[in-house]
C-alpha cells in the first residue's frame, strides 16, 4: 500500500481512538477538569507524565540535533532526564501534599501573596507559551511531509482534535488520552530504532547495538563513526568540543528548568496519595528512558546511515526521501564542484544557514539555492529536525514502519500541546479568575472560564503554528532557562525553607526572571554577532544561563527574607503539614 | 512533635544521600571525569561516553526506585502511611 494512504490511516485510527477516549471521560466539575478528580492510578498517571512530557522536541528533534552534535548531545540526553530526579526527590511528594490544583495556586498561599500568584502565572504562561509554539511546528512538519497537506491545514487539523479532548475532557480526557499517545508513540519509536538496530549491528536491542560491532565488520559501531567522520574532516562522534564549563552549566539549566515545568508539576496532583506520587514518578522515568536511551542510539545509526546514503553518490540517483525532503525544503544540495555527485562535509554548506529556494531546477534536477555557497567543500544542507522522520527512509524500512513514525511524532506534540494548554487554562481560569480577579464565581461559572481560557489558548496556539514567529525556535530552549530562574527557586524554597517570606520570594524570581531574559535577548536579538563563547560571561552560553539566574533568584530571596519579617504562623504550620506524607 | 522532626531529617538524609549519586552519576562521570573514564572500554563504549549517554539516565531511574523503597519504609517505621 502506498505511504500516504497508511499514513492517512494510522493517523486517523489514533486520533479516533483519542477522540473516542475524551467522550467517554468528559469532565464535570473543576476538581476533574484541573486533576482528574484526584484519582488516577499510579502507573497510567507514569505513563501519561511520560506523553505529557516528552514533547516533539524529544522525538522528532533531539535524536536528530544528538545526531550532528555527538557527544555534547548529552546535555539533552543527562539534563531532561535528570531534572525529573529533582522533581521526584524535591517537588512531587511534597506538592501533592499540599494538593491544590495548580503550581501558582502553591506560591500563592505558601508566600501569602496575590502579587507572588501573579508574578507566577505570568511566568508560567511565558513558558507555556514558548513551549507550545515548539510543538505546533512539529504537528506542521508532520503533515507537510507526509500528508502531504499544506501546514496551514496540518495544524488546523491538530488544534480541532486537541480542543475536543482538551476542552471536553479537561484533565481528566487528557490524562486517558496521554496514556494512549504514550502507547502510540513509544511503539513508534521502537520499531524503526530495531530495524536499524539489527540492520547495522545484527542486535536487536538498540541501546546495545549502540555500542556492538558493525555486522559482519570487525570494528565497534561508534569507532567506526569515528572513522568515518575523521575521513570527512570532521572531528570524533564522541569526543566533546563545548568547554566543560558551558556543558555543566546547559545541562544544569535543563535540569532545573525540566523541574520547574508546570504542566509536568501538577500531574502528580492527580494521583490520591503521596506516596502515589512518588511511585508515578518512578513509572514516568522509566517509561521516559525507555525512548531516552534508545535515542542516542538512533543518533548514531543515522548519522552513519545518512553519510553512506549521501556521501559521494549521484544526486540523480539518490533515494526519492531525498528528493521528498528537498520538496519542502529542508534539504538543499549546490553542486559547488560541477561534477553532479553529492560530497558532504564540515561547515555549513550555505551563507546565512537556510537555504533560500528559487522556482527553477538545476541541471541535475535539483532545487536551485539562491544563497551564496560557502567556501567550504560541503555540498548539503540538512535540517536536524528531520533525522528521526527520514531515518526509515534512508534505511529503507517497509511503508508501515514510515507511517507509524509519522503518528507517534503526532502523538507526542499533541500530547505535550494539550498538557500545556491545561496548565495555561487553569492558570487563567483558577489563579487569575477566582483567586485574584472574581472570587465570586461558582465552580460552574470557572469551569466555564476554564473551557473558554482553553479555547483561546488554542487558538493563540494555533496562530503561532501557522505564522510561527521567527524567533520560536530560538525561544523554545530558553523556556527552560526561564523555568530554572523563576519557578524553580521559588517552590524548593517553599518546601525546604521556613524562614523565605512573600517579599523574598518575589524579588527572588524577579531578578532571575530579568537577569536570565536580558541575557538571553541580548546574545540572540539585540547583538547576535557577539554570540560566541569570547563574549559569555565566564563562558557561559545564553542556554546555560539559566544556572546563573536560579543562583541570583536563591540568592536574593534569601538575602530579602533574612532582612524582613519571617512569615506568619500559619505557614509555618502550612510547610510543616506538606512534610508529612499523611 | 520530636518523632515528626526526625521523620524530616531522616527524609532530608535520604534525599542528600540519592542527590549525590545523581551529581556524581551525570555531572561527575558524564561531565567533569568523563575523558579519564573515557580510557577505559566496556563493549563498544568508552565508559565516559557511556556515562554520558545512557549510564546516567539508567541510574536515575534505579535512584527513584530506590527512593521509593526508603520513602515507603520510612513511612512505616513512623506509622504514617498516606491514606
Amino acid at each position: 500500500m502506498d505511504l500516504q494512504f497508511l499514513t492517512y490511516l494510522i493517523a486517523g485510527v489514533s486520533f479516533a481512538l483519542y477522540i473516542g477516549i475524551a467522550l467517554w471521560s468528559k469532565a464535570s466539575s473543576t476538581n476533574e477538569f484541573y486533576i482528574a478528580g484526584g484519582g488516577v492510578h499510579p502507573i497510567a498517571n507514569g505513563m501519561a507524565t511520560a506523553a505529557d512530557w516528552m514533547s516533539a522536541a524529544s522525538f522528532i528533534s533531539m535524536a536528530g540535533i544528538i545526531s550532528f552534535m555527538g557527544r555534547d548531545g548529552a546535555v539533552y540526553l543527562m539534563g531532561w532526564t535528570g531534572g525529573y530526579v529533582l522533581l521526584a526527590l524535591l517537588l512531587a511528594p511534597y506538592l501533592r501534599k499540599f494538593g491544590k490544583y495548580t503550581v501558582p495556586d502553591f506560591i500563592g498561599e505558601r508566600y501569602y501573596s496575590k502579587i507572588a500568584r501573579f508574578v507566577a502565572v505570568l511566568c508560567l504562561i511565558f513558558v507555556s507559551f514558548t513551549y507550545i509554539a515548539g510543538q505546533m511546528r512539529g504537528v506542521g512538519i508532520v503533515f507537510s511531509r507526509f500528508l502531504e497537506v499544506d501546514i496551514n491545514t496540518g495544524v488546523v487539523v491538530g488544534m480541532v482534535i486537541v480542543f475536543i479532548y482538551a476542552v471536553l475532557g479537561g484533565m481528566k480526557g487528557i490524562t486517558y488520552t496521554q496514556v494512549a499517545q504514550y502507547c502510540v508513540l513509544i511503539f513508534a519509536y521502537m520499531v524503526p530504532a530495531i530495524f536499524i538496530s539489527i540492520l547495522i549491528t545484527g542486535n536487536p536491542v538498540p541501546q546495545l547495538g549502540f555500542g556492538s560491532k558493525i555486522l559482519n565488520e570487525d570494528i565497534y559501531l561508534l569507532d567506526k563513526l569515528n572513522l568515518v567522520l575523521n575521513d570527512l574532516g570532521f572531528n570524533d562522534y564522541t569526543k566533546s568540543i563545548r568547554s566543560k564549563i558551558d556543558v555543566f552549566c546547559i545541562t544544569a539549566a535543563l535540569m532545573a528548568g525540566t523541574a520547574g515545568l508546570p504542566h509536568v508539576i501538577v500531574r502528580f496532583f492527580t494521583v490520591p496519595r503521596v506516596r502515589d506520587a512518588r511511585t508515578s514518578a518512578g513509572w514516568a522515568l522509566m517509561f521516559i528512558a525507555i525512548l531516552y536511551t534508545t535515542a542516542p542510539a538512533v543518533s548514531s545509526f543515522s548519522r552513519l546511515n545518512f553519510i553512506d546514503t549521501i556521501h559521494n553518490s549521484e544526486y540523480q540517483t539518490t533515494p526519492q526521501w531525498f528528493k521528498n525532503w528537498e520538496n519542502i525544503g529542508l534539504i538543499s544540495w549546490s553542486d559547488k564542484n560541477n561534477d553532479g555527485i553529492i560530497q558532504y562535509g564540515p561547515g555549513k554548506a550555505l551563507e546565512n544557514t537556510k537555504p533560500i529556494f528559487s522556482n527553477q531546477r538545476g541541471e541535475n534536477g535539483e532545487r536551485v539555492v539562491l544563497n551564496k555557497p560557502s567556501d567550504n567543500n560541503n555540498e548539503i544542507y540538512i535540517d536536524r529536525d528531520i533525522m528521526v522522520l527520514a531515518n526509515p527512509e534512508i534505511a529503507a524500512l517497509p511503508n508501515w514502519v514510515i507511517a507509524l513514525v509519522a503518528a507517534g511524532a503526532l502523538a507526542a506534540a499533541l500530547s505535550t500541546a494539550a498538557g500545556l494548554l491545561l496548565v495555561i487554562s487553569s492558570a487563567i481560569s483558577h489563579d487569575l479568575m477566582k483567586k485574584i480577579f472574581r472570587p465570586l464565581i461558582n465552580d460552574k461559572q470557572e469551569l466555564f472560564y476554564a473551557r473558554m481560557s482553553a479555547a483561546i489558548a488554542i487558538a493563540i496556539a494555533g496562530i503561532f503554528g501557522i505564522y510561527p514567529p521567527a524567533f520560536v525556535a530560538q525561544v523554545v530552549a530558553f523556556a527552560f532557562g526561564l523555568a530554572a530562574s523563576s519557578i524553580f527557586p521559588v517552590l524548593i524554597m517553599g518546601i525546604f525553607s521556613k524562614r523565605i517570606n512573600s517579599v523574598g520570594a518575589i524579588s527572588g524570581m524577579v531578578s532571575g526572571l530579568i537577569f536570565t531574559l536580558s541575557y538571553i535577548v541580548f546574545f540572540k536579538f539585540i547583538s547576535p554577532e557577539l554570540n560566541s563563547p569570547d563574549h559569555w560571561i565566564l563562558g557561559i552560553s545564553p542556554e546555560g544561563i539559566g544556572v546563573v539566574g536560579m543562583l541570583i533568584n536563591f540568592f536574593f530571596a534569601i538575602i530579602i527574607s533574612s532582612l524582613t519579617k519571617p512569615p506568619p504562623e500559619e505557614i509555618r504550620t502550612l510547610v510543616n503539614k506538606i512534610r508529612q506524607p499523611s | 512533635m520530636k518523632i515528626k522532626l526526625s521523620y524530616w531529617s531522616a527524609n532530608i538524609l535520604i534525599v542528600i544521600f540519592l542527590l549525590s549519586i545523581w551529581f556524581l552519576s551525570s555531572f561527575g562521570a558524564g561531565i567533569l571525569f568523563t575523558e579519564y573514564l573515557d580510557k577505559f572500554q566496556i563493549g563498544g563504549f568508552k565508559v565516559g561516553f557511556w556515562f554520558s549517554q545512557q549510564g546516567s539516565i539508567i541510574t536515575f531511574v534505579l535512584i527513584i526506585v530506590l527512593y521509593c523503597f526508603l520513602m515507603n519504609r520510612l513511612d512505616k517505621i513512623y506509622n504514617s502511611e498516606g491514606e
